[in-house]
């Protein structure tokens, strides 16, 4: 059972609300102050990919967040109900690796060994033809679709994205002290 | 805390001071005013980020589209940032080698004054 859930109606200005819950219930269970700044970014990004999608689709869908420990992890996941589509998965793929690779902070690793993360996240999202929705760029913006995504991956050691007919759910999480 | 816009002309270089935070809800307001200085010739841009407190990849896309549109006045738009924390996103997404990014407003003019 979740510690925390909220669903909100896919409007930019909740956003910010999700990311400050997010942090809140971060710093309840126990994960590092140093992480703070990451779970904020990386759940601001997730929402605003889930924003975007629903306001193209659905926009009387609710966003869903769920926040959870579980084996010393505190996990966010964030779910969309907005359908796929597929023109963005090179952006994806790329940016993805991109992210990944441009991090420096020694992120890459823990999250990436065992347990499928990878193929369930990164590899799978490109080679198996799973699309995302470019984020709101508008504007004649240089950044390409999926760049959120790869500032995610850039951020967070364990990032699985996961999508299927009914949406996309991505799900991070970092290390926490509370027991489970 | 939400976002806060001002800006002002120093040596010809228009200096833009950025408060608070730049995300998917906020940005459009930066890109308006970024787009508006454009439309008014100036080409020639810093962006204070010293009291930005949060900043994600739609400030990023916001800031890549200003670059854009004065680099197609032969013009720049530098930042001014020192802050870890938003300098890590600058850095995972590799645009440390897209923008100047300099320790102060001054600093900042003066590079672009060497630029001329």
């Amino acid at each position: 059972m979740a510690t925390v859930e909220v669903t909100f109606t896919p409007l930019p200005a909740h956003v910010r609300t999700a990311r400050l819950v997010a942090t809140a219930v971060a710093r309840r269970s126990g994960v590092d102050e140093s992480l703070l700044d990451e779970v904020r970014l990386a759940v601001g990004e997730a929402c605003s990919r889930a924003v975007e999608a629903h306001q193209r689709h659905c926009p009387a869908e609710p966003v869903r967040i769920e926040m959870t420990d579980h084996d010393q992890r505190f996990v966010v996941t964030v779910s969309d109900h907005a359908p796929t589509s597929r023109p963005a998965v090179a952006a994806t793929e790329n940016g993805i690796h991109d992210g990944a690779g441009h991090d420096g902070a020694g992120h890459d690793g823990a999250g990436h060994d065992g347990a499928g993360h990878d193929g369930a996240g990164h590899d799978g999202a490109g080679e198996d033809g799973i699309g995302y929705e470019a984020i709101g760029h508008d504007g004649g913006s240089a950044i390409p679709a999926g760049f959120g995504l790869a500032v995610i991956s850039g951020l967070a050691e364990d990032v699985r994205v996961l999508s299927t007919s009914s949406g996309v759910s991505v799900r991070m999480s970092w290390p926490s002290t509370a027991a489970s | 805390m939400d976002l806060k816009l001002g800006h002002y002309n120093k040596d010809g270089i228009e200096v833009v001071d950025v408060e608070g935070e730049i995300d998917v809800y906020t940005a459009p307001r930066l890109r308006e005013l970024l787009i508006d200085l454009v439309n008014k010739n100036n080409y020639q841009l810093v962006v204070n980020m010293e009291k930005v407190e949060f900043l994600d990849s739609t400030g990023l896309g916001v800031l890549v589209g200003g670059l854009k549109r004065v680099r197609a006045h032969d013009g720049s738009l530098d930042l001014v940032c020192t802050q870890e924390r938003i300098l890590k996103i600058f850095r995972i997404t590799g645009l440390t080698k897209v923008f100047g990014i300099h320790d102060t407003v001054d600093q900042a003019i003066a590079a672009k004054k060497s630029e001329k």
